[in-house]
């Protein structure tokens, strides 16, 4: 009787244990197995395994990092608790601010426009598929190229200045715009399109009473967002490739008169006004929708 | 009948008016806008074109800038690691640092405001100022990078993991706060299982921007890419430089494709 019964148990529960997941103590490990659970594991794995390889394969060049902290902290003690402007004035400053902001303002009105045609073609239930899929690699090309090396190689034929880094700004929005112009396009409801189209409504006329009604609000969002972005960009564009702005004084106190008191002057004035603009930006994107 | 008519007049009528007033706007913003920064319009338009058309001509690389190819990979996998290591040591400093300051699973409310405070005034400090101060005392090394972008995304991932642990923590806190978990356990069993997708998304898109500011940063400080790319292009070496952004181009569509795929699956 205890053998006939022992059998099929111990059957049973070699089943059970070919089942359950052990830990390496012994533990029985819960949980659910699953293929996100796995992609979860592996890529923390993967990027986890990739910055130790990095922190082993750079080259460190024998820095003192200890003297290097210490005298990184003095420097950033002295920018953010006594900012002062020497070499110019606080009207001066507050117009190059101005300068900056209007060199996002351009570049991101410049590429909406552009960036709403572009959706146009880009968008696949109001375009041709083929034409679509050019426009979309095109678009990927163009965004995978930092801002700075656009605005360089404007430079080049149109000299450095707000020309270039206008036009450099323009072309990398106008690949981000695009994308999300598009995408938001690609959500609107066909029922809509497919109405007008049976009515006889051309391209234009699709396009203007049903596509832009229905998804302005979701571009002048990205709109407003792709803004502050440019505006933080033509910070750098001044820094980097001499365009002008608050970014060039930053770069002026930076590289030329080593003054950290105008570089903390010059950062309060560029941290308050990004502040602004973030809580300027939450306004009226809660408005538009 | 009339009536309604009428009314469908008036919007049609108000749409067109508030388009026409938005026109205008923007037109007046754009003029104001090329006035101060003393942009020429047509010139601007015009030098689309012409970039064009010299991209064509000069920016093509040829056997000397293949020649170089090993050295650019070799920086371009720099500047892969660096972003891959700067993303990944900013996004756990900024997760834990988002425990403190989410509304859920705040140690105090002060705490939780200096948290914020101290997220926003990091996210906002442009990363080239960063730079510029780091380089004072790092000079030009790889870490001047690395702090400079990590200081920026530690910023820009607390907010938004932040907002991720609001999300999540509504439920699960509450559930495992009323089985008796203590802290560690709610964080661990509770937050960390819920939040980790969204968190890897952000990650792999920090990655990403991190590679794109990497090349500004590098310009600025003479480091990895950027800086090769600044050498190819102030000796007038354009093929060569071209060779740097085509490299570029190729690891952020990789990754772009990469990342898609991830999502994909986890999301």
């Amino acid at each position: 009787m205890n053998e006939s019964a022992a059998a099929p148990k111990s059957a049973l529960s070699f089943e059970v244990q070919r089942q359950v997941r052990k830990s390496l103590t012994g533990r029985i490990k819960t949980g659910a197995v699953s293929r996100s659970g796995m992609a979860v594991k592996v890529t923390v794995m993967v990027l986890l395994a990739l910055s130790l390889l990095a922190f082993f394969t750079f080259d460190y060049k024998d820095i003192d990092f200890a003297d290097a902290v210490r005298g990184t902290l003095t420097n950033a003690a002295t920018l953010f608790a006594e900012p002062r402007l020497k070499y110019s004035t606080a009207t001066a400053v507050l117009y190059q601010l101005f300068v900056t902001f209007c060199l996002g303002i351009l570049s991101t009105i410049l590429g909406a426009v552009i960036a709403f045609f572009g959706a146009l073609l880009c968008a696949r239930n109001i375009s041709d598929p083929r034409v679509s899929a050019v426009v979309k690699s095109v678009v990927a090309f163009v965004r995978a190229v930092p801002t700075i090396l656009w605005v360089l190689i404007f430079a080049v034929t149109a000299g450095l200045g707000s020309v270039a880094a206008v036009s450099g700004l323009t072309f990398h929005s106008a690949g981000y715009l695009i994308k999300a112009y598009a995408e938001s396009i690609e959500e609107m409801d066909y029922g809509t399109i497919e109405a007008l189209k049976a009515s006889g409504a051309g391209f234009w006329q699709i396009v203007f009473q049903a596509v832009l009604p229905s998804s302005i609000s979701y571009m002048l969002a990205w709109t407003f967002m792709r803004f502050e972005i440019n505006f933080t960009n033509a910070i750098a564009m001044g820094a980097a490739a001499g365009a002008g702005g608050i970014g060039y004084n930053l770069f002026m106190a930076g590289y030329f008169y080593f003054d950290l008191h105008e570089m903390g002057y010059l950062t309060y004035v560029i941290v308050l006004a990004v502040i602004l603009l973030e809580t300027a930006a939450t306004k009226i994107k809660a408005k538009v929708k | 009948m009339e009536k309604r008519r009428a009314n469908e007049i008036q919007i049609f009528k108000k749409r067109k008016l508030v388009f026409t007033a938005a026109a205008a706007a923007v037109i007046l913003l754009f003029w104001t806008a090329s006035f101060v920064t003393q942009y020429d319009t047509l010139l601007g338009l015009s030098s689309f074109p012409r970039a064009f058309a010299w991209i064509i001509k000069s920016m093509v690389p040829n056997a000397k800038a293949i020649e170089r190819l090993p050295n650019i990979l070799k920086k371009l996998a720099e500047t892969a690691l660096l972003s891959v290591a700067v993303t990944v040591c900013s996004a756990i400093c900024a997760f834990f640092f988002a425990l403190l300051g989410s509304k859920t699973t705040k140690a105090n409310p002060l705490l939780a405001r200096v948290v914020r405070i101290v997220a926003a005034f990091f996210r906002n400090v442009p990363d080239v100022v960063w730079a510029m101060l780091l380089m004072f005392s790092f000079g030009q090394n790889v870490l001047t990078g690395f702090f400079a972008m990590f200081l920026t995304t530690f910023g820009l991932l607390t907010r938004t993991f932040i907002e991720t642990i609001d999300e999540v923590s509504n439920d699960c806190v509450e559930a495992l706060d009323a089985a008796g978990a203590n802290y560690m356990q709610t964080v661990f069993q509770g937050i960390l299982p819920s939040s980790i997708a969204e968190v890897i998304t952000w990650v792999l898109f920090m990655i990403e921007t991190n590679i794109r500011s990497s090349t500004l940063i590098g310009i600025l400080t003479g480091t990895g890419i950027g800086y090769l790319f600044d050498l190819y292009y102030k000796r007038l070496d354009y093929p060569s430089a071209s060779l740097v952004v085509l490299s570029i181009v190729v690891l952020v569509i990789l990754l772009e494709i990469i990342s898609g795929g991830i999502r994909k699956v986890i999301l």
